[in-house]
């Protein structure tokens, strides 16, 4: 398998041209605002606390680092679609597939080394907020296990993001069309866990199942939970799989 | 070295190649001629592997394209038409990409690129980026993909187009220089260049392979006689006809169109007899004004149109 090459390519691809640069920036001034305003909750919330006899327990894993996660989840949804668009979708407008296709590459190597390189820019994304908890450990008492877990299930959520934009952008030339696809399949699969309210308990417990946020609360608790792993890698390998089989598609009907 | 069988491929209800059979041997330079959208870009995608065919079958290097596709795509360099570059890559990163792909072994690598960018005369933009280079360089570069990995068979559509007079040639030069260690299939629609470069022709059109094989060996099929043109000044254009005729070896003599009392000839004679002297002769003996007399050299270019508007005149006979 000669996924390394590829994956190589795509990373200088992302890092040549300013999309992996601009991504970050934009990533990372969101996160600074929304760690601000967490930050600034905290605070008063913890001085009203102390004004109160009966309060505490307020702590910063809590308090700070688990409503900034699930921020995170939102803006990710909205910018893992731009990560990923173009990697098919471009190489099939500019005609590259067409070339890289006739290489003695597998289409599995090309779709792998293409996956990892946006898990590789994700990862560096998220690896950067990382300065939030060592920031906040200064000045406070911080459960690292926590925060561990915590970027676990971020890496977990984020790999079936970039899974399903794969996914979208082997279908297309257009990378617009490749984002909205993206971007429609991702959110449905968290308007699923609110859908689930309304529908009668069987229907329920599936749809509750399927909802790609609601395995994220035990990473978010500090749980390593099983279940919720195989979850997340299940549907990542479900993503994956439908992207080969579209690649495979064109060496059959053309 | 590549062997089709009747390849035929549909886009839908459009029927682009029809059985297709050609045969190329090692270290061969084939020319792949046909005027535009007659299935040369179709089944050059076919023989790199990068479609299926709808029937018939085609082997390179030994290896069915369809079912070994990856053995096949070891051993082939390919340039598609359109040269699709990346072009936020700089020049050197993406040819040691591509010597990585192709599988070129870790301690080769340099080398191979420096070398493919020697020949191709790209080492002098080496650092830059290719979205930013010109059309004639852009061309190279693909060149220099195509042959990183030292392939057996190369597979070039339209090699030289986009380019100046000067780097066609040099482009010329180079793959020329190819054959012999690898087998090189091309297409074209510029015919001098196949005289120049290639060794034989498959010539197709409208889908259909019309004509095939080394390129004298097509002419003398298509034009089995030769032919001087001759313009005389003489009282009976009909009598010079007559003497003309009675030559030993001439076939046929036909008219062009002449002016007043200059007549114009075609004098066909079996291959290989030059008559010239002999008409000469006959116009000095005859005191007839010898005007012009010249050879007619038959070329690919007039095969090819023969067959090319024969096939339409035939299309359109039978509609």
């Amino acid at each position: 398998m000669k996924i390394w090459p590829i994956f190589k390519k795509e990373m200088r691809l992302y890092f040549t041209s300013p999309v992996a640069w601009v991504i970050i920036a934009v990533f990372l001034f969101l996160a600074g605002l929304m760690f601000y305003a967490a930050v600034g909750y905290y605070t008063r919330a913890s001085m009203q606390a102390q004004m109160n006899p009966m309060g505490g327990g307020l702590n910063v894993n809590d308090g700070i680092l688990r409503p900034l996660f699930s921020n995170f989840f939102i803006i990710l949804l909205l910018m893992m679609p731009l990560v990923t668009m173009r990697l098919f979708a471009e190489e099939q407008r500019s005609g590259t597939l067409e070339l890289l296709l006739t290489y003695p590459v597998r289409d599995g190597a090309v779709l792998l080394g293409k996956f990892f390189a946006a898990v590789t820019l994700y990862t560096v994304m998220i690896a950067l907020t990382l300065l939030y908890p060592v920031m906040l450990w200064y000045f406070a008492p911080i459960e690292w296990g926590m925060v561990l877990t915590g970027y676990m299930g971020l890496l977990m959520l984020g790999m079936t993001y970039i899974a399903v934009g794969v996914f979208a952008s082997s279908l297309t030339e257009n990378q617009i069309v490749a984002a909205l696809v993206s971007f429609g399949v991702l959110l449905t699969f968290w308007l699923v866990g609110w859908l689930s309210d309304l529908a009668d308990p069987m229907v329920a417990r599936l749809l509750q199942h399927l909802s790609l946020p609601e395995h994220n609360d035990s990473f978010a608790k500090g749980v390593f939970e099983t279940k919720d792993v195989i979850f997340y890698v299940n549907f990542t390998l479900v993503a994956l799989f439908l992207a080969l089989r579209s690649l495979e598609a064109r060496r059959w009907k053309g | 070295m590549i062997e089709v069988q009747n390849l035929t491929k549909h886009y839908g209800p459009i029927t682009a190649i029809r059985d297709v059979s050609f045969r190329v041997a090692p270290g061969e330079i084939v020319g792949f001629l046909g005027p535009n959208g007659a299935g040369k870009s179709t089944t050059m995608r076919i023989l790199a592997c990068f479609m299926p065919a709808s029937g018939g079958s085609a082997k390179v290097a030994g290896y069915d394209v369809f079912a070994e596709s990856l053995e096949v795509r070891r051993r082939i360099g390919y340039l598609p038409e359109s040269v699709p570059l990346y072009t936020d890559l700089r020049v050197a990163p993406y040819l040691e990409f591509v010597a990585e792909t192709k599988g070129v072994p870790r301690s080769d690598r340099k080398k191979r690129v420096a070398e493919a960018m020697e020949r191709c005369r790209i080492a002098d933009v080496q650092n830059r980026l290719i979205g930013k280079l010109s059309k004639g360089y852009r061309q190279r570069v693909g060149l220099a993909q195509a042959i990183v990995s030292d392939p057996a068979v190369l597979i070039l559509d339209e090699p030289t187009i986009g380019l100046d007079p000067k780097q066609i040639t040099e482009i010329r030069e180079l793959i020329k220089s190819l054959a012999g260690d690898h087998t090189v299939i091309l297409s074209t629609h510029i015919l001098p260049e196949v005289s120049m470069v290639c060794s034989s022709v498959v010539i197709i059109n409208q889908g259909v392979i019309v004509a095939q094989g080394p390129i004298d060996s097509l002419v003398e099929q298509f034009f089995p006689t030769a032919r001087v043109e001759v313009e005389i000044a003489a009282p009976s254009p009909a009598a010079v006809r007559d003497a003309l005729r009675v030559i030993p070896g001439v076939v046929a003599v036909s008219d062009l169109p002449g002016s007043d009392g200059i007549g114009r000839y075609v004098v066909e004679s079996s291959r290989g007899r030059d008559v010239r002297g002999e008409v000469f002769q006959l116009a000095a003996q005859q005191r007839w004004d010898l005007r012009e007399l010249r050879r007619i050299g038959m070329t690919l270019e007039e095969v090819f149109l023969h067959v090319v508007a024969g096939e339409q005149t035939r299309a359109e006979e039978s509609t």
